[in-house]
């Protein structure tokens, strides 16, 4: 009987591991600065094993200090973005839910645009921080707004997040409104989902969250397949329901905060690469969590090298990639296969 | 085996079930019968705790239901009840393994013990030929028996039943029944079921209870609970009650407005001549 089993996701993990692995390496070999493919892998590997010896000085930065942490970054957030909008998708039974949807997204951009124009972005950590820290306010707000007696409603939370979502998209507007035109070229670009501001620092900001966000969640993938079918069905499986309501919510909302602070809004990533892993593996959670979160990461590190490259030197904001070549794969999914229930 | 004591509950203001006492034997079928809003659904839910009663308390083998854990009153009791599907397709026989959950604690993966569990389940609601099937994709009455067959692999004492029967034709409905008939009788499951239809309860269940705004009005064997007065008072409508000709148990017919006060009083001439 074709059942899920623990061999059948350590295999596909691997496979999508090593998928992830080569992404990672095509996505080092080009960028508008030339650096020979081959060497760009030959000074990867003697750095991880420590050792000194090809390419100049020029390409080894190149290489260690911008397209590594990028692609390590872009691997991190797509990711942290398949993960929560899964999970956002099953505890809000919604299949159009994806990570902003309560609003943390909008707290980030205000955060993150306040940093801006207090100048704050030359600080390679500040403007991360100030995003994340507006992120983390936004989840606090509105978790206090979608509880009810001690209760999470999950209709509750979803009206409370946007509709705090949408006053804080009118204090967007507005700082817009009042900004400079160097800033407004940053804020478009952040609002957007963009890469260019990566750096190592931010890879070790956003990789604890990212990690232990997800084996958390991963360790309630069972129970999060029960309550696909509703709250009264889990609690009827004997799932203590509340909590894993209040654990999976605020884990999947720091993923989220985490992730956009360091790039900014990336559409699209949230809301179809779980979509497309249910329509290819199935909804189970044990297998659609990690399979969402290693194709989420190369998928988004794809989109990145082609935002960089494909009309180097001038770069792309990331949403764009993601929007365009996501949406048409999405489509042909969709008309293939089924991606809700029917009844 | 449970022993519901002198029970109250109300969600807001006003009480929706006052002073509620009965027992269920170890392998009783009973059926919890009433008008809509008499209370039937909520005393399902107070029996395996997704609501507490603010007075009184329910007994389970003895111990009191409030202090056992989610995962206990899930290995002993189960519930069908109206009709709740996954958001994403899934197979039928992950809905059926999902029913070990409560055994399973922190693993994540079912083992091949909890696979015959479900498989057997499977076989005793004959779906087995459909386990690899998305559950959108069956009948009503086959999907009934996937949620019976999940119930199954929480090996339960208890299964609760919710209007199991609404939405089926009388051909699903008759063979839903008789599946639980059999799970009681030869499995020594204890069936307690919420039910609209009362020629149903009849038929099936050993006792019954009768819901009227709240209170028990009548508790008993179908031939104390199902008689005209009770009906018609508990109801507010006109109903004939004889026998079902084949097995003997009450058997209720609706009237039309007027019809009873004719053809009924005929009939029962013929009834007792």
């Amino acid at each position: 009987m074709n059942i899920l089993t623990r061999k059948k996701v350590i295999v596909i993990s691997i496979l999508l591991g090593i998928l992830l692995g080569l992404v990672i390496l095509f996505s080092i070999m080009v960028g508008s600065v030339k650096v020979k493919p081959l060497r760009s892998i030959t000074i990867l590997f003697q750095s991880i094993l420590g050792l000194k010896g090809a390419g100049t000085e020029t390409e080894r930065a190149i290489i260690l200090s911008l397209r590594v942490p990028r692609a390590l970054l872009a691997g991190l957030v797509g990711a942290g973005l398949s993960v929560s909008g899964a999970i956002f998708q099953a505890l809000l039974r919604n299949p159009l839910a994806d990570p902003y949807i309560l609003g943390v997204s909008s707290g980030a951009a205000v955060g993150a645009i306040i940093a801006i124009l207090m100048g704050l972005s030359t600080l390679s950590i500040g403007l991360p921080l100030a995003s994340f820290i507006g992120a983390l306010l936004t989840i606090f707000i509105v978790f206090n707004f979608g509880k009810q007696d001690g209760k999470i409603h999950p209709n509750t939370l979803l009206l409370a997040g946007v509709i705090i979502g949408s006053f804080l998209s009118a204090l967007i507007m507005f700082f817009i409104s009042i900004s400079q035109k160097e800033e407004l070229h940053t804020i478009i670009f952040w609002l957007m989902g963009d890469f260019s501001f990566s750096n190592p620092q931010a890879v070790y900001m956003i990789s604890p969250y990212i990690f232990f966000g997800f084996i958390f969640l991963y360790l309630r993938a069972r129970q999060l397949n029960l309550i696909l079918s509703g709250e009264e069905s889990a609690l009827q499986m004997g799932v203590d329901v509340e909590r894993l309501k209040l654990i999976s919510y605020l884990l999947a909302s720091l993923i989220t905060a985490a992730s956009v602070s360091v790039c900014g809004l990336i559409g699209f990533v949230g809301l179809i690469v779980p979509h497309s892993v249910r329509l290819i593996f199935g909804p189970d959670h044990r297998l659609l969590l990690p399979s969402s979160a290693l194709i989420g990461a190369s998928f988004l590190i794809a989109s990145d090298t082609f935002a960089r490259t494909l009309l180097a030197p001038t770069e792309l904001p990331v949403g764009v990639i993601t929007a365009a070549f996501g949406g048409p794969f999405f489509i042909y999914l969709l008309r293939t296969r089924k991606v809700v229930k029917t009844l | 085996m449970i022993d519901v004591h002198s029970i109250s509950f109300r969600y807001q203001k006003d009480w929706v079930l006052q002073d509620i006492s009965f027992q269920v034997g170890k392998g009783e079928f009973i059926g919890v019968i009433g008008p809509n809003g008499s209370g039937k659904t909520t005393l399902l839910k107070i029996l395996y705790r997704l609501l507490s009663p603010q007075q009184g308390e329910v007994l389970f083998e003895l111990a009191p239901l409030k202090r056992m854990s989610r995962t206990d009153i899930a290995k002993r009791i189960a519930v069908v009840a109206q009709e709740t599907y996954p958001l994403f397709p899934f197979q039928v026989i992950e809905i059926v393994l999902m029913g070990r959950s409560p055994y399973l604690g922190y693993l994540m993966f079912e083992s091949e013990k909890d696979l015959e569990i479900a498989k057997k389940a499977m076989e005793w609601t004959e779906i087995l030929s459909l386990s690899e099937r998305p559950i959108d994709e069956l009948s009503g009455g086959e999907r009934k028996r996937v949620f019976i067959a999940r119930a199954l692999a929480q090996e339960p004492e208890v299964i609760l039943l919710d209007e199991p029967t609404t939405n089926l034709d009388i051909h699903h409905q008759i063979e839903f029944l008789d599946l639980i008939l059999s799970l009681n009788r030869e499995r020594g499951l204890t069936i307690v079921m919420a039910t609209h239809d009362m020629n149903i309860a009849s038929e099936f269940c050993d006792r019954l209870i009768l819901l009227r705004e709240g209170r028990i009005y009548k508790m008993g064997a179908p031939q104390e609970v199902i008689t005209k007065e009770t009906i018609e008072t508990v109801y507010g409508c006109d109903v004939w009650v004889d026998q079902n000709p084949v097995s003997g148990m009450p058997r209720i017919s609706l009237l039309r407005k007027g019809v009873h006060e004719i053809e009924a009083v005929g009939r029962d001439r013929i009834g007792t001549e």
